[in-house]
């Protein structure tokens, strides 16, 4: 880590719309976005997996899609709107993406499930009714090593389902 | 994963972006989408004391048809050019953009980055290779363009100054009679393929009067195929005739055994590749529409 007065002198002054909650922070210009949600936002529901561009646990939307927030800087998001998994409940009630992955099984530990519903939402919000081709490729660069991907497929096409008829 | 600390720099236009460049010297870097450099960094394979960022610069993202050929604008996303009716003109770039990595990465890496970074494994630039390609740069002595095939030097190597940049893609809509076809075979999405062929025919009834072969992550750089070109160039498409074209660009790559397989299978990798992709692109050439996928392992 660099001396205080270095990091002082390159921090950036950065303003996100996380979950409809403005975050105003001064930031290290190599703070990941990943980094800014949990550490400096506080919402761990955002996870780290590989770090690498590769599994998609970091998958949050920026703007309305999808991206993997190991693979941008936090100063990258500067003036968007981020919605992360926490972000996906409102008034206490769980959202369509969330009811359907609990109720067709569509996750057994969880650590890759925000991405998955983040990647579920930017699918959903432009096709609710997609096809199983469809659906693969939208979730391609979500990585699952418990489920077999079978009840996640499902999940998503009652998530449509719901989403088409709220 | 952290990258070195770096100073981080805005820049507002992309006059600005190539004289900041020139100004914080040679250890400044431009960032476009970030989705191979921000992995480099963060693995400090790359140590850049500045990064200049060109994501905030407005009306370098479009698509537009201008005197026979489509307008790339550097920053345009992968994703952009998936969802374009009017890339489809030329499926080869449908077929590209909708296939590199993932929905999670298309939405953030950019044409001119791709082309600017010439990762041997990337994707466009062996798809692009089979048509006319002129890359636009804009450099601290003013624009320029270049051909794609003198603007790719060598891997991670291109013409570009370090205070260079690239500006637009600009690709010639190929002649009536003419289908194309990209194909790239990978173990799973994110991964960069383990071989990759790029095909562009043009047909006047069954005799096949041009062709453009090549051949992705097989080489330093996308190796065109001329012998695989010769042998289909004023023939007829017989399946002889293709299996001869694809057994020569099995001849014309050059693969290392790496983890996405050992040479022998990547040369294997390329003759099934190439055959496919002869046969899309000849049923394109006659006009009808087949959707090209990318084969995943």
């Amino acid at each position: 880590m660099p001396e205080t007065a270095t990091v002082e002198k390159i921090a950036v002054k950065i303003n996100i719309n996380v979950n409809g909650k403005l975050y105003a922070r001064q930031v290290e210009p190599r703070m990941l976005l990943v980094e800014f949600l949990r550490e400096a936002c506080d919402l761990t529901g955002t996870h780290v997996g590989c770090d690498t561009t590769y599994c998609g646990a970091c998958t949050v939307l920026m703007n309305g899609l999808a991206v993997k927030s190991c693979t941008m800087f936090a100063v990258q998001a500067d003036g968007s709107e981020i919605t992360t998994v926490e972000g996906l409940e409102k008034d206490g009630k769980l959202h369509p993406i969330q009811k359907a992955f609990g109720d067709s099984y569509g996750l057994q530990c969880g650590y890759c499930t925000p991405g998955l519903m983040l990647s579920t939402h930017q699918l959903l919000s432009g096709n609710p009714e997609p096809s199983e081709k469809e659906i693969r490729k939208a979730i391609a660069g979500n990585t699952c090593r418990c489920t077999g991907y079978m009840n996640i497929f499902k999940a998503i096409e009652l998530a449509g389902r719901n989403m088409k008829g709220a | 994963m952290y990258p070195r600390s770096f100073h981080y720099h805005r820049a507002g236009s992309l006059e600005e972006a190539v004289s900041m460049l020139g100004q914080l010297g040679e250890g400044a870097k431009f960032l476009a989408g970030g989705q191979s450099l921000i992995p480099l960094l963060k693995l400090r394979f790359a140590n850049p004391e500045h990064l200049v960022d060109l994501n905030f610069i407005p009306g370098t993202s479009f698509i537009k048809e201008d005197s026979g050929a489509l307008h790339f604008g550097a920053m345009t996303r992968h994703a952009e050019i998936e969802h374009s009716a009017l890339a489809r003109k030329i499926p080869v770039l449908h077929d590209c953009a909708a296939g590199i990595a993932d929905v999670q990465v298309r939405n953030r890496g950019t044409i001119g980055g791709s082309l600017a970074e010439a990762d041997p494994s990337g994707d466009w630039t062996n798809a692009l290779i089979t048509l006319d390609t002129i890359v636009h740069c804009l450099g601290p002595s003013g624009a320029r363009t270049i051909q794609l095939r003198d603007f790719i030097k060598d891997a991670y190597t291109t013409a570009l100054a370090h205070d260079e940049l690239v500006t637009e893609v600009e690709v010639k809509i190929p002649p009536q009679g003419s289908g194309g076809a990209y194909l790239a075979f990978k173990r799973s999405a994110p991964v960069y393929p383990s071989a990759s062929a790029a095909v562009q025919l043009t047909l006047a009834g069954d005799v096949c009067q041009d062709a453009a072969i090549a051949l992705g992550c097989v080489g330093l750089t996308a190796i065109r195929a001329t012998e695989a070109e010769t042998a289909l160039r004023g023939n007829s498409l017989s399946d002889k005739t293709i299996a001869t074209a694809a057994e020569a660009a099995r001849a014309a790559a050059d693969p290392q055994t790496d983890m996405r397989g050992s040479a022998e299978y990547k040369r294997q990798l390329v003759v099934a590749l190439v055959k496919r992709a002869i046969q899309i692109a000849v049923r394109r050439a006659r006009g009808e529409q087949v959707e090209g996928a990318h084969l995943y392992a």
